[in-house]
């Protein structure tokens, strides 16, 4: 091959420097958000918010919605959105909470049992999304009544009359499984720390933080799974093809339609975690469960990076968007600044995120 | 880009057995004939190109041929056997890839996620099954490096290449992945001077690696510049191959347009279509 000419770097490229190539990562925005509101509240903010028992207050709300999050991230990166996992929280948390009040059912089958027909709920969300060819949007938004309804027919039938079940925390007392969905982890680590006046204690030498909610390692191992498959696995891949050009992948032979399925049957899954670990950590479950749940997820994933067209975004960008939610929310009770600002904070972060991200998406495909 | 070209041509091999015959195919969409009797073949190492006005039954034909479309009447035969695709899968796994003119490619990805999009490396066993990063970015570099393009690195989006790059990432992509008869759907229909230069570049690196190529296309110049081989489509029919040599660039545009209006149009332009 003689004549083949050795191809020029072209002279009108310009070198790309660190932060040129940092600032293409889709989590960086939402990074720079924690930074800031840290910094924000470190000044406004009385100091208790940043002991490690302020710390856990947050991150608690925080790992709750996170869960979400990180689901309705995946599937946004997919390209489709579940508007019905607010609904989801609640009409899982009514079948969980029936399967062992009102069943008497072990957690071992439970909770297997809830997953299994979150699941069912899920794929049928996502075949007839893909069935149709309706946006996702509308098909979502007509489950998000559907499921909100049922959670309260379904909860007057179970109770007789109430939109409240209670008794879970008496029927799951003692079940092996419940450590694994509620309370703190690392509890002996905290009392030995406490012991050694390394954390706070109480008067009594028992340890201010009993140790870590089991939620928040949940939302960390999560996050940690979600990243790992998006960025090192073939199904990763599969999933931002998807999202990115339906067609292009599906010419290439990505299976599609199974991502897109498994997709939503897993936002269906996070709901139906977060509905126990909350069912079981409140003792018992209600009709609002969740309420609002979809929207709060969907803004911590776009300030994640999400692009709203999909294929761009991370999971570990809606961890973080989670993270700031739970700051702000929590954070606004530690300063003198009126709570219900919080909205309007929220609608203007929401704002930022979004043009910040399609100022990105713009630098990563060279538009202009 | 007229007749004359720097692309060496490999001179065409008269005795070799053609990777893919098609004979008298006939594609019927209830009572619309598209194709009405082609007769078509491509042989290793060559550049067959397949000319013909819009409506001409083009993109019918590579359909029938990578396997979209099921011919009505005719033959298809792979290495001299008769073949049946029923799926465009088949006709991939056969060796016979078709690069589309949306290229399959996601701007959003990088080019090592789109190369090896759907058909991903891995390493590992069961759960710690994953893509083999390192492996899919050193197969890709090198293999756009053999079709003479140089990434900056291939964590680089797809959507910050060039139209022409583009294109070849595509076809380097349908290359590594074992594909004896490409077909390119109008490669350079929408490119500039040099980026087509690109394209017809690549498309000889990829003959001379012993892959046969239909380009289809409908301009004559583009043709010219690669072919070897020429065949014409109008409504529906063939009007002959011919050989590189046999044929000027007038007369395949003449036979494209059937003919009389087309002199007539193109004395009022100046020649200049």
């Amino acid at each position: 091959m003689a004549d083949v000419s050795e191809a020029v770097q072209d002279e009108r490229l310009k070198q790309e420097g660190f932060a040129t190539k940092l600032m293409k990562r889709p989590e960086l925005g939402a990074l720079a958000g924690v930074v800031a509101v840290t910094i924000f509240f470190l000044f406004t903010a009385s100091d208790t918010m940043f002991t490690l028992s302020g710390v856990m207050n947050f991150m608690t709300p925080a790992a709750q919605l996170g869960i979400l999050a990180i689901g309705a991230a995946m599937l946004m990166i997919g390209g489709e959105f579940d508007l019905s996992i607010g609904s989801m929280v609640a009409f899982s948390g009514l079948i969980f909470g029936a399967f062992v009040v009102t069943f008497g059912m072990p957690l071992v089958i439970a909770i297997p049992a809830t997953f299994a027909i979150a699941a069912a709920l899920g794929a049928l969300n996502g075949t007839i999304v893909l069935k149709t060819g309706l946006p996702s949007f509308i098909v979502t938004l007509a489950f998000l009544f559907i499921l909100r309804g049922a959670s309260l027919v379904g909860l007057k039938i179970a109770t007789g009359g109430s939109t409240q079940l209670r008794g879970v925390r008496d029927a799951v007392e003692n079940d092996f499984l419940t450590p694994v969905f509620s309370g703190d982890a690392f509890t002996g680590l905290f009392a030995w720390l406490a012991k050694q006046e390394m954390i706070d204690r109480f008067s009594s030498g028992m340890p201010k933080v009993p140790g870590i909610p089991v939620e928040i390692l949940w939302f960390v191992a999560f996050a940690l799974i979600a990243t790992y498959v998006l960025l090192r696995t073939p199904q990763g891949n599969w999933i931002f093809a998807s999202g990115g050009d339906e067609n292009a992948a599906s010419n290439s032979g990505v299976p599609v339609r199974r991502v897109k399925i498994s997709l939503f049957v897993l936002t269906a899954c996070c709901a139906t975690l977060v509905a126990i670990i909350t069912v079981i950590d409140a003792g018992s479950t209600d009709a609002r469960r969740g309420f609002m749940k979809e929207f709060e997820a969907i803004i911590a994933a776009v300030i994640g990076g999400c692009l709203l067209t999909g294929g761009y975004g991370s999971a570990i960008g809606a961890f973080f968007g989670a993270i700031i939610f739970g700051m702000v929310t929590i954070g606004l009770t530690y300063t003198t600044i009126d709570q219900d600002w919080f909205q309007v904070f929220l609608g203007a972060m929401l704002l930022a995120a979004v043009l910040f991200n399609n100022f990105i998406r713009k630098r990563v495909t060279g538009e202009r | 880009m007229a007749g004359d070209t720097t692309f060496h041509h490999g001179a065409p091999k008269t005795d070799a057995q053609p990777i893919v015959q098609m004979r008298d195919i006939e594609k019927h969409f209830g009572n619309i004939i598209a194709l009405a009797g082609v007769s078509f073949d491509v042989l290793a190492g060559e550049c067959h190109c397949l000319l013909g006005d819009n409506g001409a039954g083009k993109s019918t034909f590579i359909k029938t041929m990578s396997g979209v479309h099921k011919p009505t009447k005719g033959e298809i035969f792979l290495n001299g056997k008769p073949m049946d695709f029923s799926s465009p899968r088949d006709a991939m796994e056969a060796g016979i890839a078709t690069v589309f003119q949306d290229l399959a490619m996601i701007p959003l990805m990088s080019v090592t996620r789109n190369f090896f999009m759907g058909r991903e490396p891995t390493k590992g066993k069961w759960l710690f099954k994953r893509m083999d990063i390192d492996k899919a970015n050193a197969a890709t570099m090198e293999a756009m490096r053999e079709m003479g393009i140089k990434l900056r690195s291939p964590d680089q989006a797809v959507g910050t290449l060039s139209g022409g790059e583009r294109q070849t990432v595509a076809i380097a992509r349908a290359v590594y992945f074992g594909a004896k008869v490409l077909i390119l759907d109008e490669p350079t229909s929408a490119l500039g001077v040099r980026q087509t230069s690109n394209v017809l570049a690549t498309i000889d690196r990829v003959r001379k690696q012993g892959v046969g190529v239909v380009f289809i296309t409908h301009n004559v110049r583009h043709a010219m510049a690669v072919g070897d081989r020429f065949t014409v489509l109008n409504r529906g029919k063939t009007l002959g191959t011919a050989r590189r040599g046999d044929i000027t660039g007038n007369e395949l545009q003449d036979l494209m347009a059937g003919g009389q209006e087309m002199a007539a149009l193109e004395g009022s332009l100046g020649g200049t279509v």
